[in-house]
């Protein structure tokens, strides 16, 4: 019988520098997908404070810390990343789960913001942008989730199957910004 | 073009795809003849000022979107949710 190998979505692609920016993966963990029924917002928010330590997340933001992080991820729907999902959730939500189809990503360094801002058309900096902050919207042409994790550091979802793509697109633009300077 | 999505804020046109008007949210009853039928599957006004569409949030949070325009200046008067919209008017 053949032997299955488990491979992260960038596997031998990451991590990579350029200038003050590091791009690496995050490791691979359970990603579930929340989607509360009509009207049953609150109660999803109660379950998940009570299992995992944090509300279910407004528009364009995330709850929770590393490890264990719920990202608001469009209309009615939330990303829970880290914890294995209670059962409880799925009396008030659809519940399922998405630990393969992402690609998940860290960007750092004190660069990070002009890297994102050749690629992505929101204004992602501190200013308006803070911790606990997400958005849905396109890297390049790709749909991405980009939530800041830190004062310089951001959290990248794609679908896995762009996950070379969003390295290449990524790694472009790191070595823009490297060659250019800061300032 | 900027369009605001009641949910994700002000953005780029790029991100939402066209559908078109916005008389698709009000669908007739199936009963209700065959000039109805015909009027709210084919004809459609052509409007040089104030129009009313349907857009869709598609590289963000997934929203079907109200959006009120004027096509001769290309201003966005107006965005809301279509379900809400729809919940409004039913």
């Amino acid at each position: 019988m053949a032997e299955l190998l488990a491979k992260s979505p960038c596997d031998g692609l990451l991590p990579v520098t350029h200038g003050s920016v590091t791009l690496s993966e995050m490791d691979m963990t359970h990603l579930t997908s929340v989607a509360p029924y009509k009207g049953r917002d609150a109660d999803v928010s109660d379950t998940l404070k009570q299992a995992h330590g944090m509300a279910f997340p407004a528009p364009n933001r995330a709850t929770g810390k590393e490890g264990a992080r719920a990202v608001w991820f469009g209309r009615g729907q939330a990303m829970l990343i880290g914890p294995f999902p209670d059962a409880a959730l799925s009396a008030d939500a659809a519940v399922s789960d998405q630990s393969d189809a992402w690609a998940l990503v860290r960007l750092e360094g004190a660069d990070c913001e002009n890297v994102l801002a050749r690629l992505v058309p929101v204004d992602l900096r501190q200013s308006v942008f803070k911790r606990g902050h997400t958005v849905r919207t396109q890297l390049q042409h790709m749909t991405v989730s980009i939530t800041r994790t830190g004062d310089n550091a951001f959290l990248i979802m794609t679908f896995r199957s762009m996950a070379k793509t969003l390295v290449h697109d990524l790694e472009t633009a790191m070595q823009g910004v490297a060659a250019r300077g800061t300032g | 073009m900027r369009i605001t999505c009641p949910l994700c804020g002000e953005r780029d046109r790029r991100e939402f795809y066209y559908v078109g008007d916005a008389v698709a949210l009000n669908r007739p009853d199936p009963d209700a003849g065959d000039v109805v039928w015909d009027d709210y599957v084919h004809n459609r006004d052509n409007p040089a000022g104030v129009t009313r569409d349907l857009w869709y949030h598609e590289s963000g949070c997934a929203s079907w979107i109200v959006v009120t325009r004027n096509t001769i200046t290309h201003e966005v008067l107006e965005t809301a949710l279509a379900s809400d919209v729809k919940e409004a008017t039913s």
